[in-house]
């Protein structure tokens, strides 16, 4: 009986609660959605591991490294595998096209991430095709690529323009892994290099590198850095986390604005939901006198209020979550490479959830609170 | 050979009673070292102009108001001295109320509206419906248990009230202006209702009226003035 004069109570005005759980659907579907945008942002960090080091110029991220360190790097002890990858920077078609583009050492650099999942014949192909390349499932959907199609990339770094056939596509182990990258092989990119710019060729843009132990990283990171200290190319070694944060922290407050905007959207909700509240509480006043009057005790006058709160709260709410997956399935399609990862997490639908359940309550604290304390005798007078 | 019965019981004591309310930073008086007795069984109607006392004398016995001084004993309990938790479980088993304007909660039907009160007690649903039935049966709405109070006429509304207030068999039924919202056929057919009851039921009932053809209905009349009680 209690559930359903909360249940009643909340349908009662059908277009004030319609357009409140309206007001709520946006409002968390939107949260949702910007801290998806966030979580994308560190997806790159997210994803990356922890027996990765990734070793660049001290100087910057723009210089690049001699390939003569590779050796040095693979001798130092606690490594176990070195590969290199070289940011390409290519144009397809038109600068909106954008999508990252790596020079890699094909042979190491699909050892060390395997979490690029590339079928054995595709990738035995890319092997022997000089000019081959492998493209992520995300970016071939994206422009309709399949196997042996070519792949026209206008240079912006390296000069020229460039023809590249696919030769593989590889599909991520998990949701978390980026599938929106373009890898080659970096001979071509060196041997080309090699005829057009000569003093720039034999040059990698990273390292990286895997080690046995990820809780030596630190010290390793050290000791690389220690090995080509007072050389033509210092080096800074980091965990391949830290290197993706800083990416990120050159945004920082690009993701901490969206934080703000999203936390602010509840806020508004909340004042608005808390404003129908205490509308719908001081039109009933009567009715909780008369509960309180046939011996209803304060504390379930406040419960009805709050339930009924929580009951539109949890109904806006449910329907934002349910909402978000497929907004936020267009949206990461629509911004394409610009967030290669762009999954709904857990974490993001129970923060909506709690969000929900926040509105609800505070929502409904102050009318629960009036309408607990209604004095019978004033409250029976009051004029619905 | 004639036997005289000995008088009823004293089911409400009142001694003492004050009650004064602030307005604009002044205290006014409403209610002065008022005594009154109601015995068992009785219709008590409550008269007197407008602001004299009595709402507030009877919102003070049916335990909605705390009173600034004095004492009211309903069987033998003092209800001036009952926390508010206690009084709350106080009112839902002894006191039966009856609005002027009804106040039938609008989203629960007639037998919603009546079961009401039972969800404060332990009784099975069922059992809660049975005697919610039985209840909108004895006031002549069997035919009418599942229509919203939007549905049914002041008449109606003022029945289903009176089902509510009698649904946990208190001792006392207070009524606040039962009729003063109804048409003469209505208001007659409300009175007789509330006759039935203290005659068949022998409920107590005490009622606040200003109108003179629903008072001559009760056993007794109390005028009160200025706070306290006239001589009829």
């Amino acid at each position: 009986m209690f559930l359903r004069l909360m249940f009643r109570n909340a349908l009662r005005h059908k277009l004030r609660t319609a357009l409140t759980v309206l007001g709520l659907v946006v409002a968390i579907l939107a949260f949702g959605l910007l801290a998806t945008v966030v979580d994308a942002w560190y997806a790159g960090a997210e994803g990356a591991s922890s027996s990765r080091l990734i070793t660049r110029n001290a100087v910057s991220l723009v210089f690049p490294l001699p390939t003569t360190y590779r050796e040095k790097l693979r001798g130092v002890e606690g490594v176990t595998d070195v590969t290199t990858s070289n940011w390409f920077g290519g144009v397809y078609i038109s600068e909106r096209n954008f999508f990252p583009q790596f020079a890699v050492d094909g042979e190491t650099y699909f050892r060390l991430y395997p979490e690029y999942v590339i079928a054995d014949n595709e990738y035995k192909a890319f092997m022997r095709n000089r000019k081959g390349a492998i493209v992520g499932r995300k970016l071939a959907t994206t422009y309709g690529w399949k196997v042996g199609d070519v792949v026209p990339l206008r240079g912006t770094i390296y000069a020229g323009n460039w023809a590249f056939e696919v030769e593989a596509i590889y599909d991520g182990r998990d949701a978390k892994t980026d599938t929106s990258q373009f890898f080659f092989h970096w001979d071509y990119l060196n041997e080309t290099v090699k005829r057009q710019m000569p003093r720039r060729a034999d040059s990698v843009g990273v390292y990286i590198v895997n080690i046995a132990d990820p809780g030596r990283a630190a010290e390793l990171s050290l000791r690389i850095d220690e090995q080509f200290r007072n050389s033509l190319a210092e080096t800074l070694t980091e965990t391949e986390k830290a290197f993706q944060l800083g990416f990120v922290s050159m945004t920082e407050a690009i993701v901490v604005a969206i934080r703000v905007v999203s936390y602010l959207v509840i806020f508004i909700i909340m004042a608005v939901m808390a404003n129908t509240m205490a509308m719908s509480s001081r039109e009933r006043l009567s009715e909780y006198a008369t509960m309180k009057a046939l011996g209803f005790l304060p504390g379930r006058i406040g419960l009805l209020v709050l339930g009924e709160s929580l009951l539109i709260a949890a109904i806006g709410g449910g329907l934002g979550v349910l909402f978000t997956f497929p907004v936020a399935a267009r949206f990461g399609a629509a911004m394409g490479s610009l967030f290669p990862v762009f999954n709904v997490s857990p974490q993001t639908v129970l923060l909506q959830a709690a969000c929900a359940a926040a509105v609800g309550v505070v929502a409904a604290a102050v009318p629960a609170v009036k309408a607990s304390r209604v004095r019978i005798a004033e409250g029976l007078r009051a004029v619905a | 050979m004639n036997v005289a019965l000995p008088p009823p019981e004293v089911i409400v004591r009142i001694r003492g009673l004050a009650k004064a309310y602030r307005r604009g930073g002044q205290s006014v008086p409403v209610l002065e070292a008022l005594d009154l007795d109601i015995r068992a069984g009785d219709f008590l109607a409550l008269m007197g102009p407008s602001g004299s006392g009595k709402s507030t004398l009877l919102n003070l016995v049916a335990g909605i108001d705390k009173p600034d001084r004095g004492t009211i004993e309903v069987e033998g309990v003092d209800i001036t001295r009952l926390p508010e938790a206690d009084l709350a479980r106080w009112r839902a088993s002894h006191v039966g109320f009856i609005f002027q304007f009804y106040n039938l909660l609008p989203v629960l039907t007639a037998l919603e509206n009546v079961e009401l009160p039972l969800v404060l007690t332990g009784l099975s649903r069922r059992e809660r419906r049975e005697r919610a039935e039985l209840a909108l049966s004895m006031v002549g709405l069997e035919d009418r248990m599942d229509h919203n109070p939007s549905e049914l006429s002041g008449g109606q509304q003022q029945r289903v009230a009176i089902a509510r207030a009698i649904i946990t068999d208190p001792t006392l039924l207070v009524a606040d202006e039962p009729t003063g919202d109804l048409d003469r056929v209505s208001a007659g057919e409300i009175l007789d209702l509330m006759d039935r009851l203290n005659a068949e039921l022998g409920k107590t009932i005490i009622m606040v009226t200003h109108d003179q053809r629903a008072a001559e209905r009760a056993h007794s009349t109390v005028h009160l003035e200025k706070g306290a009680l006239v001589k009829a």
